[in-house]
């Protein structure tokens, strides 16, 4: 990328009580990207984003706003604003009021002051609501304030920390919408912090994945999905299949049993790896047609495909196909070199990838936790 | 504000006037303890404070009050400027107190309601073995040679007794209402370009303005009726109000006038309770608001 840098991390570390919350984070952004930091609850994406944002000082290692250390800049002195997790509107004080706030410290003039609230409120689509309570609004338009609170001092950046965790999937959808046009609009860098992979990869234009207090990959959306550095980003970003294989020599993995030819080199010879199947990139054959051929276990509808849970020699593969396939039937599964990604071994290997203790509903159990967990994060 | 109050149904209202319910029921020794020793005594008040000796309508007590003018602007301003003083060390003690590490402020609230576990006039009366002319504090002075001052019968000991005694009624108002502010509030502030004293002045101060209106009245109101305060500390020169009306009551002939002290005292508080809390939204929760 040849934009400027305007924001850089170098080897931050960061404790809370004895735990290494942040190892060693590097970290660039440049000017009108929209950068996102992903990761399950607890891995330091927050920490990070209030370390930018100057609510925390590293341990040590050194932060850059436009070429200038900035470790012990207090907040205000910052050229960036934070729209926060919970909007923090100020109860006191009308919407109006709100989104002057500041403005008044700067002291501009009254007119000035209110065309500019009216602009920024037009924005967020929230014209005439000048007088209303802030207190009283729905969880959306409380969230439109404190973007527009943000956004009316014209910061040269902007943090989101999780500002659509509190909202219902249609809001949501529309909100990250309007937050992509708000950021093409102003070309303002936006650095949001998330635990979705889904809002991570439709509004970013980088992806930065976090897991144990370190940066996994950094990457575009689909370097992200397609080229997962390790288990761990292989897995939390959409699903994946990942198997124990061997390099045996450039472009020829074996893994499951199996010999395939794929696009993956530069491993050593007889290297361990670990290899990533995306369901969707699985077809599903006739038994005798398939490279792998195991039984059905279950099959789950989805609208647009099916979920099928194949068990080959023990190992549960997910596979999306639209195509129907019966429970307990044999098929025969075929694998493009494509489709295959060979990664190297990490400290995530063997954790994640088998679908054998998989089920919809503790998936969703386990999102709802991840939520009420962010709030106590640090 | 009224929009969760469901219309009740018709059958449903005659069955609570039929059956009351629990709650009702379990206030009712309160209403005939509040019946018995509130509201009847206040009846009792305005009766007195209306009828001579012989029990004949008359205005002559409220007439009587002129003479008493000085006491109640005496006691005005001596409640007044105790609950300032209350007021200039009770926010920033509060303050102080709510941002304390979250485990020593229960230590912090007991060292502060610890004389409240003791009677107030206990509390008065050493005060006075301090301040006394003998007292600790002449003693200390004689002993390292800068001679004994005269504190006791000031006004001063009298508005320094009324702020010992009172002043936790001003903390933890406002402390309640500062502990559960958002922290996040504040960052939002710092965030719009607020240093630390903006942040206070714009957020902090605001949002406690209900714990503050509350500290006021707790303090004011005592202040403002007390008798044995400025019996004790007074020395015996300054008389307010309380002390006037405990004087109009042990003698039969000036019963009623010192009921009709007691009645313009209690619209007086009235009123100042009714201003005050002007200055609060009545929505707002915390603050303890009599």
């Amino acid at each position: 990328m040849n934009k400027n840098k305007i924001i850089e991390l170098k080897a931050i570390s960061k404790e809370f009580n004895g735990e290494q919350v942040l190892s060693e984070i590097s970290l660039d952004i440049h000017d009108n990207e929209f950068v996102t930091l992903l990761g399950p609850s607890g891995c330091g994406k927050t920490t990070t984003l209030r370390i930018i944002a100057g609510f925390e000082t590293p341990d040590s290692g050194d932060v850059f706003f436009g070429g200038v250390r900035i470790n012990d800049l207090p907040p205000y002195k910052r050229e960036l604003n934070t729209v926060f997790q919970k909007y923090a509107l100020f109860p006191h004080l009308n919407v109006f009021e709100n989104v002057a706030f500041g403005l008044r410290l700067k002291k501009l003039p009254e007119r000035e002051i209110t065309e500019r609230v009216k602009e920024a409120l037009a924005m967020v689509n929230l014209s005439g609501f000048e007088r209303r309570n802030s207190e009283k609004l729905s969880g959306g338009q409380q969230q439109r304030v404190a973007i527009a609170r943000a956004l009316i001092n014209r910061p040269k950046v902007l943090l989101l920390d999780e500002p659509l965790g509190a909202l219902d999937l249609k809001l949501r959808k529309d909100m990250q919408n309007e937050l992509k046009n708000i950021q093409h609009m102003t070309g303002i860098t936006f650095i949001f912090v998330t635990h979705d992979q889904e809002e991570a990869l439709s509004m970013s234009d980088t992806v930065v994945v976090m897991a144990n207090g370190k940066i996994q990959q950094i990457g575009s959306p689909t370097d992200i999905y397609n080229e997962p550095v390790n288990a761990f980003v292989a897995d939390f970003i959409g699903e994946s299949n990942i198997l124990d294989g061997i390099m045996l020599a450039d472009y020829k993995a074996r893994f499951a049993g199996n010999t395939f030819k794929c696009l993956d080199k530069g491993f050593e010879k007889n290297e361990p790896v670990d290899i990533v199947v995306r369901p969707e990139d699985v077809d599903v054959v006739p038994v005798e047609k398939g490279m792998l051929k195991g039984r059905v276990t279950s099959v789950t509808f989805k609208g647009v495909y099916y979920e099928i849970i194949v068990d080959i020699d023990g190992f549960k593969w997910m596979i999306q196909s639209t195509d129907y396939v019966a429970p307990e039937e044999e098929i025969g599964l075929y694998i493009e070199p494509d489709a295959i990604h060979v990664m190297k071994k990490s400290e995530f290997s063997d954790m994640f990838g088998d679908y054998s203790s998989f089920s919809d509903e503790l998936e969703h159990l386990s999102d709802i936790e991840e939520v009420e967990n962010t709030e106590d994060e640090l | 504000m009224n929009c969760n109050v469901k219309e009740i149904p018709p059958e449903k209202r005659v069955n609570k006037l039929k059956k009351p319910s629990l709650a009702s029921i379990a206030a009712y020794p309160h209403i005939v303890w509040s019946v018995m020793f509130i509201i009847a005594p206040l009846l009792f008040v305005c009766y007195y404070a209306f009828t001579d000796s012989e029990g004949h309508f008359t205005f002559s007590n409220i007439q009587a009050l002129s003479t008493h003018t000085n006491t109640f602007l005496l006691s005005i301003s001596f409640s007044l400027i105790a609950t300032a003083i209350c007021l200039f060390i009770g926010y920033p003690l509060a303050f102080a107190i709510s941002k304390a590490p979250k485990k020593r402020q229960p230590l912090l609230l007991m060292l502060l309601m610890l004389p409240m576990w003791m009677n107030l006039l206990i509390r008065t009366y050493s005060l006075m073995a301090i301040l006394d002319d003998g007292g600790m504090i002449n003693t200390f002075l004689k002993n390292i040679g800068i001679g004994e001052l005269n504190i006791i019968g000031t006004s001063g000991a009298v508005i320094f007794g009324m702020v010992y005694d009172f002043l936790p009624y001003m903390v933890l108002p406002i402390y309640s209402v500062m502990s559960k502010q958002d922290e996040k509030l504040i960052e939002a502030a710092y965030d719009l370009g607020c240093h630390r004293m903006q942040a206070h002045l714009k957020v902090t101060l605001p949002l406690s303005v209900p714990g503050i209106v509350s500290g006021i009245t707790m303090v004011f109101v005592p202040s403002i009726s007390t008798f044995y305060i400025s019996q004790k500390l007074g020395g015996g020169t300054i008389f307010l109000l309380g002390d006037t009306i405990e004087m109009q009551f042990q003698n039969k002939s000036t019963y009623n006038v010192g009921a009709a002290i007691s009645l313009v005292m209690m619209i007086l508080i009235l009123i100042s309770i009714a201003v005050m809390n002007k200055f609060s939204d009545n929505d707002e929760e915390g603050g303890i608001i009599i």
